[in-house]
């Protein structure tokens, strides 16, 4: 442009349309040049060019860019995150809390439970889970069996399949895999469900009756993953040992009856109960975590998705450190 | 603002919002005995945060909120108030007799006969008698809505909150809807106060309003809405009974 110029003239008379995003940077061109003390008009323009000028120009705030946020340091980031984990661990801590003052609650007042919803919830979570932790727990014991005998039937010692399998699905395999299964069954079930509470306003209805959540939403599910996963964890083991059976009497030419002579040799008390003592961990847990996410979702349906993927993610990983964890003590135990 | 001898619903310097940020200050205002108060504003003016607090679901950042002169406390005691939501917050998993029933199973002694039959006499009052079996998926949304005026009733409270009731509803239930609620205001002398921004509803039942701004970060008028719709000077108020977009008005 001539720098002697002091007048702009944007003729549009030829111009036949003009969509919105041209006519914004019109504009904003013209103010600019204002800006800069050049007289400029845009003229010519008519019909719909005109129309959508005035359109656009009638918006007074037009569109509000966003924020073009630095991009944050190490140190910041460092800042953000431990914020963000402290404040998600006082979260947890007050839910955990919540959730005993609740259990408190309702030893001393048992009415304070609705036992119908309990029952129903234990149906769907025990009853309706069993055939897919059959399967499962089945082909754990086989799978886990066959690969015990590539190496046992080396050394002549086939029968020590039997101990492995009863030691380590009822103290680990059996009690993780029924975990895995109510995590992704009734942990997510549990999640979605109380989100979609949320969103809807079904929690706050609650709230206005009268009713707290925790004894009335979150301690019928944890009560019910609490019965129903350790005996879930009971028939998994049970089931999971006839899979090691049955390679053992198919692959390792082992009668049923020795198999099972020598898997009743192992199963100690401590062998079962620790596995127990873990699903009832596991059970708290996934059940905790679950209501946890569920009731703090945000943002309508794609909230609820995004509460329920957090909390099996969120699930899984604490079942592994909660297995490592008693594994632990056990050991420390010497059981 | 009018001051009143025996208010039922006193604000005072109340600033509300979410996670530290303000949404809403220098909230003042009453509501009178068995008055009709709507709250209006543009979308995202605060209109059902504000009614959050009043019902005792958030706690005011600064100020004082007090119903029937203590501040709203929820679950400690039988309600105060009933509460419609805007999408009427039913329980799925029930039916309608069970929903509207449970404030009196939780906070009465009644015998089932007699929950059953004021259950039946409250869904008849919205009209919805017979309807005792149905599971909410299986209502329209003004149905909806008017079962949950029905469970808002349950506990005869002097007090009723609305957030949107006319609202996604076509202009004859709409109106029907009101009727319901003048019937309530005339015939019980319940309290009710009401978001909205239906204009149809709000000089068909609403007393007085207060009207909320969200540039303002507040309250912009308390009044008649014939009032505020006849005599306001702030663009604002007139834009938003005149159904004109408020830069439109101010350049007027």
């Amino acid at each position: 442009m001539d720098e002697s110029a002091r007048r702009v003239h944007i003729d549009l008379g030829r111009l036949r349309t003009l969509d919105a995003a041209s006519a914004a940077l019109l504009l904003e061109l013209r103010d600019e040049l204002r800006e800069r003390g050049l007289e400029t008009e845009i003229t010519g323009a008519s019909g719909r060019v005109d129309s959508i000028l005035e359109l656009v120009a009638a918006r007074p705030h037009g569109v509000t860019p966003r924020d073009k946020r630095a991009h944050p340091g190490v140190v910041e980031q460092i800042g953000w995150n431990t914020a963000l984990i402290s404040r998600f661990g006082f979260e947890v801590l007050d839910f955990v809390g919540r959730t005993v003052v609740a259990a408190g609650g309702a030893i001393r007042n048992p009415r304070r439970i609705p036992w119908r919803t309990t029952v129903s919830l234990m149906e769907r979570s025990g009853a309706d889970a069993l055939p897919i932790v059959a399967l499962i727990t089945f082909l754990v014991g086989l799978v886990s069996a066959f690969q015990g005998a590539i190496t046992l039937h080396r050394y002549g010692a086939d029968i020590f399949v039997a101990d492995g399998i009863a030691i380590g699905v009822t103290r680990e395999f059996g009690p993780l895999m029924v975990a895995i299964v109510a995590a992704g069954r009734s942990g997510a079930a549990f999640a979605a469900e109380l989100g979609t509470m949320r969103v809807s306003e079904e929690v706050d209805a609650l709230r206005t009756i009268g009713l707290d959540p925790f004894p009335y939403l979150v301690l019928p599910r944890v009560i019910a993953l609490s019965a129903m996963v350790p005996i879930l964890a009971l028939l998994g083991d049970a089931v999971a040992i006839l899979g090691g059976a049955t390679v053992g009497v198919l692959g390792l030419d082992l009668t049923f009856t020795a198999y099972m002579t020598e898997t009743r040799l192992r199963l100690t008390f401590w062998n079962i109960a620790t596995g127990l003592i873990k699903s009832l961990a596991f059970a708290i847990a996934i059940a905790l975590i679950g209501c946890k996410w569920g009731l703090a979702t945000r943002g309508g349906a794609e909230g609820v998705g995004r509460a329920t993927t957090s909390a099996v993610v969120t699930m899984l990983f604490s079942l592994v450190i909660i297995d490592a964890a008693w594994t632990l003590v056990f050991y420390a135990w010497d059981i | 603002m009018p001051g009143t001898s025996d208010p039922h619903i006193s604000v005072s310097g109340v600033a509300v919002g979410y996670d530290g940020e303000v949404l809403l200050e220098n909230i003042d205002f009453q509501v009178r005995r068995g008055e009709i108060f709507a709250i209006l504003g543009g979308s995202g003016s605060g209109k059902s945060t504000l009614l959050r607090h009043l019902i005792g679901l958030a706690e005011p950042m600064r100020g004082e909120i007090l119903v029937d002169g203590a501040p709203p406390a929820l679950g400690s005691s039988a309600p105060i108030a009933g509460v419609l939501f805007q999408s009427g917050a039913l329980f799925g998993s029930m039916t309608l007799g069970e929903n509207v029933g449970l404030p009196l199973t939780t906070w009465t002694d009644l015998p089932p006969e007699a929950v059953e039959a004021v259950v039946r006499s409250k869904l008849e009052l919205v009209g919805l008698g017979g309807f005792e079996n149905h599971l909410p998926a299986e209502l329209s949304g003004g149905m909806k809505k008017r079962a949950g005026i029905a469970r808002a009733l349950a506990l005869e409270p002097p007090l009723v909150y609305l957030d949107e009731p006319s609202a996604g509803l076509d202009p004859i239930t709409s109106a029907e809807l009101d009727e319901l609620l003048l019937t309530l205001n005339r015939g019980l002398g319940t309290t009710l106060v009401l978001v909205t921004h239906e204009l149809p509803s709000i000089f068909a039942i609403a007393g007085r309003c207060l009207m909320l701004d969200r540039e303002a970060k507040g309250p912009i008028a308390l009044g008649a809405p014939a009032d505020l719709r006849d005599h306001s000077r702030d663009p604002r108020v007139v834009a938003f009974f005149n159904r004109k977009p408020a830069v439109a008005e101010a350049e007027s």
